[in-house]
């Protein structure tokens, strides 16, 4: 699977993960690969964790990543990054956005939150990006657009052109809301991320 | 040279159906919505040139485009695996009829069960029911697929199974649309006769031996159809894949000759005697019930671990990979170890959920709940814990009905949504009402198919189309039924929610309650208020927590003592539905107006 790019890309109902996979998926065709995308339906907006799995390369078999095989983990919160960190080859990339969503478990006690989140992050990935999407996307005005803040910091590790990347984009997110995409993508790319 | 135009798109397997259907020139498609087949049809009705329809059920939806093939026209319907065999009836009787416009019914099954309550392979089904069976692997293969079925239909005149699992219908690829031009109606018209479309036996017998002469030319058909491919490898290792197994496999085992069935019924036996041959081992590589692997066998040809087929639960990667690695020899991989022990995130009935109401209430009333298919499953759940038992679309009510003349003790209620109800509650509470029965159904009216994404129902007053229509009342129905006992309840209303559910379920007669609030999601409704939690009132009872609303949370333990958390509303979160106000015995939570 050598020449195939993996990314996973997780997060919470509502975060926005979909649609940042299909701009992905979109940029994969734009520059000419074949691109699989898998996810799971359901009960996405109802506060339970999303995954989306994409595959980027010249021809695509399986929609699905083997376990340990993700190049790039994308996670749109910390512990759904910790959740799927298995997926992760032991040498790939974690970004994750700086960002804590307590589930309906811990605020009613019935499970403890992690106490050491940052410290458990470092201690798993080998190779670890914090981005603080959130606060960029709320300087931005519009904390929805913290999804996009992450295509832009992952846009860095693609070697995709930044044409296509603002083009899948274009085609992707409601006209009245391109600008302030655009302007998270732009954001995203430049994000000083704490690495670990 | 000659150019070939390309029109790639990037689709899901379920819009690739649909643009097949468009490209195939179906002329009326009908289907009831279930994941992961739901799709298909919101796709379809994209194309203003195809009748498009949500059925009242599975059934319906079949018998519906059975008579468009009556009439010449090429049809589609399609469902969830479950979904098939409430149209089994229709379907295992038009087979012998025989298909006259090209039908397709795609089964979308769900391995794994992500969002089913059981994992049959419905392959077996295309067996049973001895119809032809495409398996596409990927959304090119559906766009292709599909319309290679509608020829296969007119050609054999048969109905044809296209046959998907969530894995195909909800991944999304690379589609190339071609010309996409629309194919035109062919010469096919509605013609009467009845030694063709009249089972009764004197023709039935005879429809019976033209099903096998079909069966024989469809077999024969099998061996060189296009959709069969031999994907030459080394000959040490060969697999014999279909679906989305193949997509695995093709990853799993780089070198290996493959011989990729997109026809798995009836299955090419001459081909794979021949590719059987040409390798060294042979395996077969497949997902859910040994399908294959038992035919084959049948036709007396080694398999080289007959265990590959992985009966439980979905096929993936990770799986090959260790057989892979058996064959191969060599290890699986290194990865990071699962980290254990992180909190979960259920999914869990959204804050303002009207369903929540009559849960809380059958909760006090210690009823004995049957339960149905649809988001309220959640209400089995604790705080709630208001559903005992789940069997399929419909089941609450007769399942409460036999429980009431098994002479069960307690208040015994049937719990179901509008969506469901009409799917197949009515015949279940007609039946009460006929045999005298006495048990109490509640309709949980969010006025919307909520659970696979907010489709129109016969309830709601509009069409798949678009089109207003007669809304209809389930109050009425029950009426027009002979239900006697008939109320409606606001369920934000927890105290008169609780009343007449009391009242109704100590009733000696039939009874139907409707709950009728709209679904928080589908209504896109606007919050005009919320609440807070005067933190000062607040007495740490924990009343409120029995809600299992996710926007009521535990504050931060005062002075340590985790015991004694007192709540709070969040924000982001709350809807403004009142319901936890009502709980409070000590006026500590209010309104707050935005």
């Amino acid at each position: 699977m050598g020449d195939i790019l993996n990314i996973s890309m997780v997060g919470v109902g509502g975060q926005g993960t979909l649609l940042a996979s299909e701009i992905l998926c979109r940029v994969g065709l734009l520059s000419g690969k074949d691109v699989k995308k898998s996810e799971i339906h359901g009960m996405a907006q109802r506060g339970g964790s999303v995954v989306s799995q994409l595959r980027i390369g010249e021809k695509v078999h399986s929609p699905l990543i083997a376990v340990g095989q993700t190049d790039i983990l994308v996670s749109f919160e910390k512990v759904e990054a910790l959740r799927f960190a298995h997926y992760l080859s032991p040498s790939g990339l974690a970004m994750v956005n700086d960002q804590e969503i307590r589930p309906v478990t811990v605020s009613s006690g019935q499970s403890q939150w992690p106490e050491n989140l940052d410290g458990m992050l470092k201690s798993t990935f080998s190779r670890l990006e914090l981005i603080p999407a959130l606060d960029i996307a709320r300087d931005l005005g519009n904390v929805r657009a913290v999804n996009v803040v992450m295509i832009g910091a992952l846009a860095n590790h693609t070697g995709i052109s930044d044409d296509v990347w603002r083009e899948g984009i274009r085609l992707l997110v409601k006209p009245k809301f391109l600008d302030l995409n655009l302007k998270a993508y732009e954001a995203g790319r430049n994000a000083t991320v704490a690495v670990a | 040279m000659q150019t070939v135009a390309t029109n790639k798109k990037i689709l899901s397997g379920n819009e690739a159906i649909a643009c097949g259907a468009f490209a195939g020139g179906v002329e009326v498609a009908s289907a009831y919505p279930g994941t992961p087949s739901t799709e298909i049809l919101e796709n379809v009705s994209k194309f203003p040139e195809i009748y498009c329809e949500w059925a009242v059920n599975e059934k319906v939806g079949m018998e519906v485009v059975i008579g468009a093939s009556f009439a010449g026209a090429r049809s589609i319907t399609a469902m969830k695996h479950v979904g098939l065999n409430v149209a089994m009836d229709p379907l295992m009787t038009f087979t012998y009829l025989g298909a006259n416009g090209g039908m397709v019914v795609v089964s979308a099954d769900d391995p794994g069960m992500h969002s089913s309550q059981n994992e049959q392979d419905n392959r077996c089904l295309a067996k049973f029911a001895k119809i032809p069976m495409l398996e596409p692997s990927d959304s090119q293969e559906c766009y292709d697929m599909v319309r290679a079925a509608l020829d296969i239909s007119e050609q054999f005149k048969t109905p044809v199974l296209l046959r998907t699992t969530t894995r195909v219908s909800h991944s999304s690829g690379v589609v190339d649309l071609g010309s996409f031009e629309r194919t035109g109606r062919s010469n096919l018209k509605y013609e009467k006769d009845i030694t063709r479309t009249v089972p009764v036996p004197l023709f039935a017998r005879k429809m019976r031996v033209g099903l096998e002469e079909r069966l024989g030319r469809l077999a024969e058909y099998s061996e060189t159809c296009p959709s069969q491919r031999i994907e030459r490898g080394n000959d040490k290792i060969g697999i014999i894949t279909s679906g989305i197994s193949y997509q695995y496999a093709r990853d799993a085992f780089p070198n290996a000759s493959i011989l990729k069935l997109g026809m798995t019924f009836p299955i090419p036996k001459k081909l794979i005697s021949d590719f059987a041959g040409s390798v060294e081992k042979l395996y077969v590589v497949e997902e859910g019930e040994p399908y294959l692997e038992e035919q084959i066998l049948a036709m007396g040809v080694k398999i080289e671990r007959a265990e590959t087929s992985l009966r439980i639960g979905e096929l993936n990667p990770d799986r090959l990979a260790d057989l892979a690695a058996e064959v191969y020899g060599g290890k699986p991989s290194e990865s990071i170890a699962p980290i254990s022990d992180l909190p979960a995130r259920p999914p869990v009935l959204c804050p303002g959920c009207s369903h929540r109401g009559v849960f809380y209430a059958l909760n006090r009333l210690k009823a004995i709940v049957t339960g149905d298919i649809g988001c309220y499953s959640l209400g089995t759940f604790a705080p709630l814990s208001a559903m005992d038992t789940i069997v399929c679309m419909g089941a609450s009510v007769g399942n409460a009905h036999g429980l009431q003349k098994a002479h069960q003790n307690g208040r015994i209620a049937a719990v179901l949504g509008d969506s469901t109800f009409f799917h197949s509650g009515i015949t279940g509470l007609l039946n009460i009402v006929y045999n005298r029965g006495a048990s109490t159904i509640v309709v949980l009216d969010n006025r919307i198919t909520a659970m696979t994404g907010h489709q129109d129902n016969p309830g709601t007053g509009r069409t798949l189309m678009g089109e207003t229509t007669t809304e209809t009342s389930i109050a009425d129905v029950a009426k027009g039924l002979g239900v006697k006992r008939v109320r409606v309840v606001d369920p934000y209303d927890l105290d008169e929610t609780y009343n007449v559910l009391k009242e109704e379920l100590d009733a000696d007669e039939p009874s139907v309650v409707v709950s009728r609030r709209p679904c928080v999601l589908g209504a896109k409704i606007k919050t005009v208020r919320q609440y807070a939690v005067d933190s000062d009132a607040c007495k740490a009872c924990g009343a409120c927590l029995k809600l299992g609303c996710p926007a009521i949370e535990l504050a931060d333990p005062e002075d340590g003592d985790y015991k004694k958390r007192k709540a709070r509303v969040n924000p982001v979160l709350c809807v403004g539905c009142g319901m936890c106000e009502q709980v409070c015995k000590f006026d500590a939570i209010k309104e707050v107006t935005l």
